[in-house]
Order: structure tokens, then C-alpha cells, then sequence
């Protein structure tokens, strides 16, 4: 039942976003997440956006298990 | 696209399960407690990848699996019912009932529409003003208020042939329940997490202060599920408990707020009937009174009568993680995708549909 694919947010029309899922157009309602925008990705769950994804938090904690999980020397204490 | 191939990366993979064999000492047990989890762990053949003796165990994470058998057979009640449509999400309609499923009383003739959300639902009671539109609540803390997000809507428009027949879950307590019961034996959880973007790493606090069981909430992804195991496995190797969030670019301490409050003007917590776990106090959520006039359970007046599951189906054993598919006599033999037997086979999110589709390819 979940949608798992985050979408990005290409159009917002009174409170209703079109979302943009690996290419497919859909709509879904932002009545449930507050300041969303056009460009953001959010996660979609039967036809309503719930959450705005954080892509400073999502490249930061890639970066970190890159560091420590590619890296010859890991880091102590990870 | 950030969010999704970067946490498909198969070098990282790799080397997160390599770690985590580093780190398990003892046979553990991990419980996913969420469908979605399931089907991923699975399609990314993530069992494979972990060593021997880190069990992963599916949980009653699958809303239609957990739907109790006689909320399906009040639901085909209210499909039989000449005045009105069941609008309904698409896994629900093939579960068998006592006698019939959603599916059946379609080809009979009855009103039963699949939607994609409750919105559409709301929308078909607008085209249909002189039916009565039933929409069937299932699903957990995510589904909940997009559900009380369409009957707000509804009553907005002035919508007033639109209910709900609530069935909605809430995860917690479930934990809770699996932790008490007699022969479940669980050293883990992964926590689900879409349920956790709505509800929060605060939604869990009070179980786990109470039961001390390392816990980590991951995102979909097999990065994400591969590094919240090895959080998992560190913490059962240390003997350190965390409640941990392996999601942070989807998940906040505080979850979803706004989507919180919609769901609780709307619904009130109750007590609920799960397949497989019984009767948990405080872990569903019924209309409040306010909003009465969009609750099929009064409109209707449905009691779901208590029926037994059908006969030899050992959903209630998987769902507690004490039995896996193979181990029910119907697996594969009474009981297929195309012919189910118990929901647990009719749900792509069931564990017993799961591992019909890719355990043995695998
Ligand atoms: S295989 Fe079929 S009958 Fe057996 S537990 Fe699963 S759904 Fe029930």
C-alpha cells in the first residue's frame, strides 16, 4: 500500500500538487504536509503528500557511510 | 536521483552486510514490522546478503493481513447492501471472507470500486448522490490521516452520502502485544517508516522505555534497511538498546504534526481486533462523535461478528513471526496468489505472497 518512491513536486495548484514518480505524472493532495514546493520531494502515501524529504539530511548521512563504509581507513567510533 | 539510486548502491551494500557479519556473535531474531519492509527485503535479496544466524522475521505489518475476519465479512455485508458502494483499496477486495470476498460480490453484481486514495472515494459519493459511498479504512498510523483528511474534505463539500468503515491500526501497541505474548521471541525490531514519519521517534518512546529492545526505524531502500540492521546488530552485540532513527531524511523526532492533528480531530483511539494477535487495547482508532454521521459502524450499523480465520490457514502464526510459509500445510498446495487461501497470500505486501514470489527463486 505504500509508495515508497519519493517524487518530486513539479506543479502545485490550489493545495494539490503534480508529482512526478520516475517519470509518471500523478496528482496528490498536500493537505497533509505544510509548506511543500515545487522542486521538493516528498514521499507519497494513498494520493496524499506526508512528508517533504530533507536533501541536506539525506546527502549528509550518504556522505557519512560513504566515508565510513568505502573509505580504506574508516573512521573509530562510528 | 538522490533519495533513491545512491541508496541502491551495491558497493555500499556489500560492505554494510559485511559489518554486519563482522559484528554477529549469537543467533538473533529481527522482526520487520512493516509490508512494505518485507516485499524490499525480499526484491533486493537482502536475506542473502546477511549471515547465518541473523534471522529476519516478518511482523503483522501488513494492513489487509492484520484486517480480523469478521471486519471482512461486514465489509462484504455492506457491499450486498443495494444502496450503497464500497469503495475500497485494491488488495483488500480478493481477501476471502467467511462465505464471499469483495471480489465475488463484484462479479455478483454488487457496487465494489478499487481507489487509489480516499479522495477518489469522496468523489465518487459526489457523482453518486443517491448512493451511499463506503469507503473501507484499513491500514496503520499512514493511511489514517489521509482517510480523515477525505471525510474532512467531504464534510467541506457538503458531501453527506460519504462514510468510513474504520478499521485503522496503530503500531505501538502492537509492539507492545508481540513482546507479552507466550512463544514470540524477538530480539529486534525494525521499525517501519512511513508509519514513523507520521508518527515520530516520540511515538515509540513509551515501548521502548518500557521493553529496552533495540529498535531502528529505516527507510525502503536497501542501504537503508541493510545500515539500520547493522545499528540492530552492533546494539544486540553490545548489549547497548538504542532507539534509533536510520531514516533522519524522512523521519523528525515529532513526526508529521499537521497530519497528526487532522487524524485526531477526526478519530479517536480504540481498542482493536487483529488478525493473528487478537484483541489489543488502545491500538485502533474509531470516529469521534463529531463526525458520527460519516461512520458507516453507525450509519450501518455494523458489528463485526467474531469468526473464526479460514480453517488451516496459519496467518496468525506467520504474523507473529512463530511460523514461516513453508511450515502451513496449504503453502503452495491449497493456498496460491491466484487462489488464496488466508489474506496473507492475497496482499503483495503478505509475507506468505513475499515468499511465493521470491524465496524459492532465490
Ligand atoms: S500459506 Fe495461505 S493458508 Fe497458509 S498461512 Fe499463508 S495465507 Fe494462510
Amino acid at each position: 500500500m505504500c509508495l515508497a518512491i519519493p517524487s518530486r513536486i513539479t506543479d502545485i495548484e490550489s493545495g494539490v500538487a503534480t508529482i512526478d514518480v520516475e517519470g509518471v505524472q500523478r496528482k496528490a493532495s498536500l493537505m497533509l504536509v505544510e509548506d511543500a514546493r515545487v522542486g521538493d520531494y516528498v514521499i507519497v502515501h494513498a494520493g496524499f503528500a506526508i512528508q517533504v524529504l530533507d536533501e541536506e539530511t539525506a546527502l549528509s548521512s550518504l556522505n557519512f557511510m560513504r566515508d565510513v563504509f568505502l573509505s580504506d581507513n574508516p573512521p573509530e567510533n562510528m | 536521483m538522490l533519495h533513491i539510486s545512491e541508496y541502491r548502491d551495491s558497493r555500499l551494500c556489500h560492505s554494510i552486510a559485511s559489518r554486519i557479519a563482522a559484528r554477529s556473535s549469537r543467533p538473533v531474531r529481527i522482526m520487520e514490522v512493516c509490508g512494505t519492509h518485507t516485499v524490499s527485503i525480499f526484491r533486493n535479496g537482502i536475506r542473502w546478503l546477511l549471515p547465518e544466524g541473523v534471522d529476519l522475521i516478518s511482523g503483522p505489518g501488513c494492513p489487509v493481513c492484520v484486517t480480523a475476519q469478521g471486519e471482512i465479512d461486514a465489509a462484504i455485508s455492506l457491499a450486498r447492501q443495494t444502496d450503497t458502494i464500497v469503495a475500497t483499496f485494491g488488495d483488500l477486495i480478493r481477501v476471502p471472507g467467511s462465505n464471499s470476498s469483495l471480489q465475488q460480490e463484484k462479479a455478483a453484481g454488487n457496487d465494489v470500486r478499487i481507489v487509489y486514495s480516499a479522495s477518489d472515494a469522496v468523489e465518487i459519493a459526489r457523482q453518486n448522490p443517491v448512493k451511499h459511498v463506503v469507503f473501507l479504512g484499513v491500514g496503520f498510523e499512514t493511511t489514517a490521516p489521509t482517510i480523515a483528511a477525505s471525510v474532512l474534505a467531504a464534510r467541506q463539500a457538503g458531501i453527506e452520502n460519504y462514510s468510513v468503515f474504520a478499521m485503522h491500526k496503530i503500531v505501538p501497541p502492537a509492539l507492545e502485544a508481540l513482546m507479552e505474548m507466550e512463544g514470540v521471541e524477538i530480539d529486534a525490531f525494525l521499525l517501519p517508516g512511513h508509519v514513523s514519519v507520521i508518527i515520530g521517534m516520540q511515538g515509540y518512546s513509551q515501548f521502548f522505555e518500557n521493553y529496552r529492545v533495540p529498535c531502528a526505524v529505516a527507510g525502503f531502500e536497501p542501504v537503508d534497511i541493510l545500515r539500520a540492521l547493522l545499528r540492530l546488530t552492533e546494539m544486540l552485540d553490545t548489549g547497548d538498546s538504542q532507539l534509533e532513527n536510520c531514516y533522519p531524511r524522512a523521519v523528525a523526532e515529532q513526526g508529521n504534526p499537521a497530519a497528526r492533528q487532522i487524524m485526531d480531530t477526526v478519530f479517536e483511539v480504540c481498542d482493536a481486533d487483529w488478525r493473528g494477535l487478537g484483541w489489543i487495547p488502545a491500538s485502533g482508532m474509531q470516529f469521534r462523535d463529531a463526525f458520527a454521521d460519516h461512520d458507516a459502524r453507525k450509519k450501518f450499523n455494523v458489528h463485526p461478528p467474531d469468526v473464526a480465520p479460514p480453517a488451516g490457514c496459519a496467518c496468525g502464526d506467520i504474523l507473529t513471526g512463530a511460523k514461516t510459509p513453508p511450515e502451513c500445510p496449504l503453502y503452495k498446495t491449497r493456498c496460491t496468489p491466484i487462489n488464496p487461501v488466508g489474506p496473507c497470500m492475497v496482499s503483495t505486501e503478505g509475507t506468505c505472497a513475499a515468499y511465493f514470489k521470491y524465496h524459492e527463486v532465490q
